[in-house]
C-alpha cells in the first residue's frame, strides 16, 4: 500500500500541454489543463448541460486524467474527501449546476468542517442567464458561502489560469479547506491566450506557518514546569503529517497522549502512553486526564464540545497551551495559557529542539495504573453478538494495517474504540458534520488513492443505505472495498439517546422494511454474506475479507446495544456513564 | 466587559466580500449595530466599518474570524488606538408650527447640525459627529417628534500626531 502520510505529487509535467503557453485557447481547454499542471490524475465528476465542453476536454485528455463517476454529487464529494485524507493531496470534484450543486452541498460541508482540502468545481448556466432563475441555475457561490474556505465565479476565460492556481494553493494550504470554483458555460468556450502563472501570491492571504520562536519556548518553559502535562492532539497533526515529530516529543517527555476522533493514528494506538480518544464516547483514561493534569497541551485540536463536555468543568487543574495554524481556533471556546500560531509540522519540530527531556513520575505511574482498569471494555458474550467483538476481530484480522472508514452513530463510536491505529491517514471518519452515508463513498476514494490497500467501511443499517448506489461505482471500478454493516435494526445512536433521555420512546429511530443486504450486494454484482450469530463472526470475515473484490457483510448484531462509556452532553468529563456489569 | 468597538477592515474590492463579510456575521451569531463600506484611496481596496458590541473574547472572534476569509487584507480595532469618528444622520422631525420649527433649530444650532430641507409640516436635519454627539441630538429632537431617520453608521480613522500615525490594534497574527 502507498506509504501513507508521504505520498508526493506526481510529477506529471510529461502530460503538460506545452503546445498550448501564449495560443488562443477555449476556456475548458485551458481549465482541464490547468488541472493537470496542479497535479491531478484523478478526479470525481457528474456531467450535466452546462459542463459538457470540460467534460468533452476532459475525454480528450483521458490518458492524462481519470474521471470517476459516482452515483450522486454527494457520494463524489465524499470519495474525493477520502481520497485527499488517504494521499494528502488536493482532492478534486466536478459537478454540473443546479442540482449538481445541491447534491455536492453535504460532501462539502463534511469536508471543510473536518478541514479536508478539495477543489470543487461547479458548471453555472452562461453569464447572460445568470440571475434568471434559468434551467438547472442555482447561485453555488450563495449556497455554499458559510461551508467552503473560499470561492470564485470565473468570468472570463484568462482569468482560468490564476483562479484555478489560487483555489489549489488556498485549499491545501494554512488551515486546509474547500474552495468552490464556479464556471459559467460560456467561459468555457470563450477563448483566451493560454499562460501559466508559475507562483502564486495573495496579497490577503499569508498563512503563519512558522511558530514564533518565542511562543515556542514559552511552551517548552511550560512543559519543563508541569508535573502533569497531557497532550491533547487532533487532527491538525495528521494533515501536517506531523507524527513523527510527535512521536519523538513523547519520547524525550514521557507525556501521555489523547488523540481526537479526527486524529486517531496521529500517535499509535498501541503506544504505551495512548490514552485513548477523549469526549463523549473517549476512554475513561483520556476523560479523567484532562480533569487531573496540570497542562493542555492541544495541537491541531479545536476544544470541540463533544471532548470538552461541559466548559466550565473542563480540566480544572490545568492552564492550556494551544497550537494551531488558525488563529481562529485559539481561545475560541476555553482560555490560552500558551498559544502558537502556526503548522503543527514546524512547531513540534522546533519544540523539539528546545524542550527539556522529562522523566516518567508519578503522573506516569498513576497514568500506567489507570490504564488498567479506565481503557474501553465490553462484557464478552457468546449468547448475542457484540459490535464491538467484530470490531475486534476485523483488528485481529487486518494487524491493525487497514484503511478504515466509518458512517456516523455508534458504529463510528465502537470502530474508534476498538480499532487501534498505529498510523495516521488509514481512518476516515466525518467527525465535525457527523454525515451518516460517508463512509462508503469515502472508502471508494481511498480504495483509489491506495489500490492495493485493504479498505473497510464500517456501517450501520441505516447510514449504509444513505449512499448505498455506490455499489455500482465500486463494481463498475473493480474496487475491493470491504463493507461492515453492524445491523441492529435502529437508528441505534438515536435510540441509545432516547433509552437515556427520552423515556425510551423510539421515536422514527426503528427502522422498518430493512433488505436482506447480502442479496442487496448480490444484485449489484458484489458479494453478500451475513452472520446471524456470535459464532458466525469470525467464518464470515474470513470470507469476507479474502475475498477480491466488493463484499457487504451483514452483522445482525445485539439490537439494543449501547455505547459506553458515555459523558452526557453538557456533562463534566468525569461524570461518565459506564456498562453495567451486572 | 462589553464595549463598544470599531472594527475597521480593509478589504479587497471584489464583487461578492460584503455578502461574504455580512454571512459570516450572521453565522456566527455576532451582533453589530452598525456596517459600512465604500472605496478607499486605492480602487482595489474597500473599507469596511463595523460597529460592534462584545466582551474581549468576543471581540477577539470577530477579529480573527474576519482575519480567516481570504478577501480580507487588515482587521483593526479602532478602539485601541486615538481616532476620530464620524457618523452622517438625516432626520425628519414634525414642526408644523412656528413655535416648533424655531425650538428644532435652536437645538440644530446648539449641536452644529444643519437644516437641509424645509416643508410646512416637516424640518430635515443633518448632522454628522461621532455617536455619542449623535445619540444625544437624538434625545434632544425625540420629543418634537421623529418621522423619519437614515443614518449611515460610524467611519473612523486614526489620528496622526507629528506625522506619525497611532496605530490600531491589528490583529493579523504574522
Amino acid at each position: 500500500m502507498a506509504d501513507s502520510g508521504t505520498v508526493k505529487t506526481a510529477d506529471n509535467r510529461a502530460f503538460w500541454r506545452r503546445d498550448m503557453e501564449g495560443k488562443e485557447c477555449t476556456g475548458a481547454e485551458i481549465l482541464v489543463e490547468c488541472i493537470i499542471r496542479e497535479g491531478v490524475d484523478l478526479m470525481f465528476g457528474y456531467p450535466g448541460g452546462v459542463v459538457l465542453k470540460v467534460f468533452d476536454e476532459l475525454y480528450a485528455r483521458r490518458d492524462q486524467i481519470r474521471v470517476v463517476l459516482p452515483r450522486h454529487e454527494q457520494a463524489g464529494v465524499h470519495a474525493a474527501d477520502g481520497w485527499a485524507k488517504v494521499t494528502g493531496k488536493v482532492g478534486t470534484v466536478f459537478v454540473t449546476s443546479g442540482p449538481g450543486v445541491t447534491n455536492a452541498v453535504t460532501g462539502i460541508a463534511t469536508a471543510q468542517m473536518d478541514s479536508v482540502p478539495l477543489v470543487v468545481f461547479t458548471g453555472q448556466v452562461s453569464r447572460d442567464l445568470i440571475g434568471s432563475d434559468a434551467f438547472q441555475e442555482t447561485d453555488a457561490i450563495g449556497v455554499t458561502r458559510p461551508i467552503v474556505k473560499h470561492s470564485y465565479m470565473i468570468e472570463r476565460p484568462q482569468d482560468i489560469a490564476r483562479i484555478v492556481r489560487q483555489a489549489y494553493y488556498i485549499a491545501s494550504t494554512g488551515r486546509p479547506g474547500v474552495v468552490l470554483v464556479d464556471v459559467p458555460k460560456n467561459v468555457t468556450f470563450e477563448k483566451a491566450v493560454f499562460e501559466w502563472p508559475e507562483t502564486v501570491s495573495i496579497r490577503s492571504y499569508k498563512p503563519t506557518t512558522e511558530g514564533h520562536p518565542k511562543s515556542i519556548q514559552r511552551l517548552a518553559d511550560a512543559i519543563a514546569e508541569s508535573k502533569r502535562p497531557y497532550l491533547y492532539v487532533g487532527g491538525g497533526v495528521v494533515m501536517a503529517n506531523a507524527s513523527d515529530h510527535l512521536l519523538e516529543l513523547v519520547n524525550k517527555t514521557n507525556i501521555p497522549v489523547t488523540t481526537t476522533l479526527m486524529a486517531l493514528g496521529a500517535f499509535p494506538g498501541t503506544h504505551p502512553l495512548f490514552a485513548g480518544m477523549p469526549g463523549m464516547h473517549g476512554s475513561k483514561l483520556a476523560n479523567i486526564c484532562f480533569q487531573e493534569c496540570d497542562l493542555v497541551i492541544a495541537v491541531g485540536a479545536r476544544f470541540d464540545d463533544r471532548v470538552t463536555g461541559k466548559l466550565s468543568a473542563f480540566a480544572p487543574k490545568a492552564k492550556i497551551a494551544h497550537v494551531d495554524i488558525d488563529p481562529s481556533s485559539i481561545k475560541k471556546t476555553v482560555k490560552v495559557d500558551y498559544p502558537v500560531v502556526g503548522d503543527a509540522h514546524w512547531v513540534l519540530r522546533e519544540l523539539n529542539k528546545v524542550v527539556k527531556p522529562r522523566q516518567p513520575n508519578e503522573w506516569n505511574r498513576m497514568f500506567a495504573e489507570m490504564k488498567e482498569t479506565h481503557w474501553f471494555r465490553y462484557r464478552p458474550s457468546t449468547e448475542v453478538m457484540r459490535p464491538q467483538y467484530v470490531i475486534e476481530k476485523i483488528y485481529e484480522m487486518t494487524k491493525g494495517d487497514a484503511i478504515i472508514s466509518t458512517e456516523v452513530g455508534q458504529i463510528q463510536m465502537w470502530a474508534a474504540q476498538f480499532y487501534k491505529f498505529d498510523k495516521p491517514r488509514r481512518w476516515l471518519t466525518s467527525g465535525g458534520l457527523g454525515t451518516m452515508g460517508y463512509g462508503f463513498p469515502a472508502a471508494i476514494g481511498a480504495q483509489f488513492a491506495a489500490p492495493d490497500a485493504m479498505v473497510i467501511d464500517i456501517a450501520g443499517d441505516g447510514s449504509i443505505q444513505m449512499n448505498i448506489q455506490e455499489l455500482t461505482t465500486v463494481v463498475e471500478n473493480r474496487l475491493p472495498v470491504k463493507v461492515v454493516i453492524l445491523n441492529n435494526g435502529y437508528l441505534g445512536m438515536v435510540r441509545q439517546w432516547q433509552e437515556f433521555f427520552y423515556d425510551r420512546h423510539y421515536s422514527s429511530s426503528v427502522i422498518g422494511g430493512l433488505p436482506d443486504f447480502a442479496k442487496v450486494a448480490d444484485a449489484f454484482g458484489a458479494k453478500g454474506l451475513t452472520a446471524r450469530t456470535h459464532d458466525d463472526v469470525v467464518p464470515v470475515l474470513e470470507e469476507g475479507l479474502a475475498h477480491p473484490g466488493p463484499v457487504f457483510m451483514d452483522f445482525h448484531i445485539n439490537p439494543e446495544e449501547n455505547v459506553f462509556p458515555m459523558v452526557p452532553a453538557g456533562k463534566a468529563l468525569d461524570e461518565m456513564q459506564e456498562e453495567e456489569w451486572a | 466587559m462589553n464595549r463598544r468597538h470599531i472594527i475597521s477592515v480593509l478589504v479587497e474590492n471584489h464583487f461578492g466580500v460584503l455578502a461574504r463579510i455580512s454571512s459570516l456575521i450572521a453565522g456566527r451569531g455576532f451582533n453589530i449595530d452598525s456596517l459600512t463600506v465604500g472605496e478607499t484611496e486605492d480602487p482595489t481596496v474597500s473599507r469596511m466599518t463595523i460597529v460592534t458590541r462584545g466582551d474581549e473574547q468576543i471581540i477577539e472572534q470577530i477579529t480573527k474570524q474576519l482575519n480567516r476569509l481570504i478577501d480580507v487584507i487588515k482587521v483593526t480595532d479602532m478602539t485601541e488606538c486615538a481616532h476620530v469618528e464620524r457618523e452622517l444622520v438625516l432626520i425628519k422631525v414634525a414642526a408644523p408650527t412656528a413655535q416648533t420649527r424655531t425650538e428644532v433649530v435652536q437645538v440644530v444650532d446648539v449641536f452644529r447640525a444643519r437644516v437641509v430641507d424645509m416643508s410646512t409640516a416637516t424640518l430635515t436635519i443633518e448632522i454628522t459627529g461621532d455617536s455619542e454627539k449623535v445619540d444625544a441630538f437624538i434625545e434632544m429632537i425625540e420629543p418634537f417628534g421623529i418621522k423619519e431617520m437614515a443614518r449611515t453608521g460610524s467611519v473612523a480613522m486614526g489620528r496622526e500626531r507629528n506625522g506619525r500615525a497611532s496605530r490600531g490594534a491589528e490583529t493579523r497574527v504574522a
